[in-house]
């Protein structure tokens, strides 16, 4: 008698690939075999998990069209089922793959828009934690400024992209119409996503900023995020950015620079 | 038998019929906070750190009693369960303390990954004392009894040497758990099985059940024209699932009955509606069987 180890390993491999014949002792009432009977799992694994993918990039979907989606969606899940039942983060894949898909390749910035739905979806189920206040940053020493590092909220997420991917990912959502948008004229864009309470923000950021928070989120302190960010771009404003930065309530903490507070009560003796 | 599967609820019973609780709905049940016996959610969409769906759910809970139903456990794979995911599943429970909590009589994890599917299984012994074994060790870690649903199923294993009542029936005598009577399952199992309902509810431990799931179902056939009903979850409960409800109500009395509705979804009204149906089968038995226990 077959195994249930046996049964599930043929069924399983069997259930990914349609090409494959079903497996024997499988049957219907009449103890015939059925492939439209085997073909309904087929069916089901795949259309939940595209229905998870079209939930998670509903812009992605509305740019290639349904149809296109659909299958696009469809030959992803065949490659890359998911790893967990926990299907709120099925797809994080999604955009490594899109950049290689060929049909795709005249939309560049597809997958920069799949990063940013993506980034919405992780930030909307992050974990909470309350953001710091604004006025905070009176409390701080100027002295201790430059020294200072940030804790980041848990739901804080930074996209770059070559492409206006934010004004893309925009247009289509929603019953906005699109417009056309010249791609050869158009700029990058950047996007700091945050919820710091039960909405998720999402903002377009100066690209001197995105540079900045993108330093700070790596654990930087102000002194080298900015000095880093003035080597490629003069006109930085540090203080602009650093209201910006509190006032998206992407910060949970602030932490003094301990060597820095050191040399401070040595310059103090 | 173990101790932990006594129940320790601190939450109200669910009475009469509940909903499936959607994020279409989160807004207007907080506002409107309408009629309704309880609301069940899948587990595997509150296994998120934080976020809205806590937010509500945790609100909702204030007002509701709450299931639990588990869709990706897998508790009839051959392989051992996946002992994260029953850790996510335990804070989940610790967490909302539900009334009710459900899993499945199927598989869906497999070495390749996760199925997404209620994968059926044969009848054997080999799937019985792995089924148990694999209840035992849920019942364990969350520290309370489960119930097991019944399997919607399109095909049957040869090897089988059970009928599906009578390996559920086992399966519930040696675990310990309860169970959860899906009677759309029941019709979409028997028509594509060409089982009769009616000995199937009658073979079926109707005693042990805690919970009933009704639900739509599409209705197709395969490659000789047999019926082919699919448990789609998209539609409103068909008749002959509604008499046979009445049937399994009017044996088992007042059970705590879940409208599911998982795709297309309806207006909210709609679905109040089915619940209110249920309701209305749900107490003219349960007033017919206190009747009954008053003459008796």
């Amino acid at each position: 008698m077959t195994s249930l180890h046996e049964r599930q390993y043929e069924f399983a491999a069997a259930l990914l690939d349609p090409t494959a014949s079903i497996p024997s002792g499988l049957v219907g009432p009449d103890g015939r075999p059925s492939v439209r009977r085997f073909g309904v799992y087929r069916n089901n694994v795949i259309v939940g998990l595209v229905d998870a993918l079209r939930g998670t990039y509903p812009a992605v979907c509305r740019l290639v069209g349904e149809e296109f989606f659909l299958a696009m969606a469809r030959m992803y899940a065949t490659q890359h089922p998911p790893e967990s039942p926990v299907l709120i983060s099925y797809g994080a894949s999604f955009a490594g793959f899109l950049e290689r898909f060929e049909p795709v390749k005249d939309l560049p910035y597809l997958p920069d828009v799949a990063r940013m739905e993506y980034a919405w979806v992780e930030s909307y189920h992050a974990e909470e934690s309350e953001p710091l206040a604004v006025s905070t940053l009176e409390t701080i020493a100027p002295e201790d400024l430059p020294g200072l590092r940030f804790h980041f909220h848990p739901s804080t997420r930074l996209v770059s992209s070559k492409y206006p991917a934010l004004t893309i990912w925009r247009m289509n959502l929603g019953d906005i119409e699109p417009a056309e948008i010249a791609l050869a004229d158009s700029e990058a864009e950047e996007v700091l996503i945050v919820r710091p309470r039960s909405h998720v923000e999402v903002r377009g950021l100066l690209h001197s900023h995105a540079l900045w928070i993108q330093q700070l989120i790596r654990g930087e302190t102000v002194l080298s995020a900015t000095a880093s960010v003035l080597e490629c771009i003069s006109d930085f404003d540090p203080a602009a950015a650093l209201v910006l930065l509190m006032e998206s309530n992407a910060v949970k903490g602030l932490q003094l620079d301990p060597t820095n507070h050191l040399g401070r009560q040595n310059d103090a003796r | 038998m173990h101790s932990s599967k006594q129940n320790s609820f601190t939450k109200r019973m669910p009475y009469g019929a509940g909903v499936g609780l959607k994020a279409e709905h989160y807004a207007r049940i907080l506002e409107e906070r309408p009629m309704m016996g309880f609301f069940e959610v899948h587990a595997e969409n509150y296994m998120g750190p934080g976020g809205p769906p806590h937010r509500y759910l945790s609100e909702i809970c204030r007002y509701y009693p709450l299931s639990i139903h588990g869709v990706g456990l897998s508790i009839g794979a051959d392989s051992p369960l996946d002992l994260q995911h029953l850790k996510r599943l335990k804070a989940l429970v610790d967490r909302y303390q539900p009334a009710l909590f459900s899993e499945h009589l199927a598989w869906s994890s497999h070495n390749a990954g996760f199925f997404n599917d209620l994968l059926p299984v044969p009848y054997t012994n080999e799937t019985l004392s792995r089924v148990v074994e694999h209840i035992d060790e849920v019942q364990e870690a969350l520290g309370r009894r489960m119930l097991l649903e019944n399997p919607s199923t399109y095909l049957a294993f040869e090897e089988s040497t059970y009928a599906e009542t009578d390996f559920i029936a086992e399966v519930a005598k040696r675990s310990g758990c309860g169970l959860l009577l899906d009677i759309n399952n029941v019709f979409v199992a028997c028509t594509n099985q060409q089982w009769n309902t009616a000995k199937y509810l009658k073979e079926y431990p109707l005693h042990s059940v805690e919970e009933i799931h009704l639900a739509g179902h599409a209705d197709e056939l395969d490659e000789f024209g047999r019926p082919l009903l699919i448990d789609s979850h998209d539609r409103p409960v068909d008749e002959t699932v509604w008499q046979l409800y009445e049937l399994a109500v009017a044996k088992i009395g007042h059970v705590p009955t879940l409208i599911e509705w998982d795709t297309e979804l309806p207006d909210w009204p709609v679905l109040q509606r089915e619940a209110r149906r249920a309701e209305e089968i749900l107490f003219s038995h349960a007033a017919e069987g206190a009747f009954c226990d008053l003459i008796a």
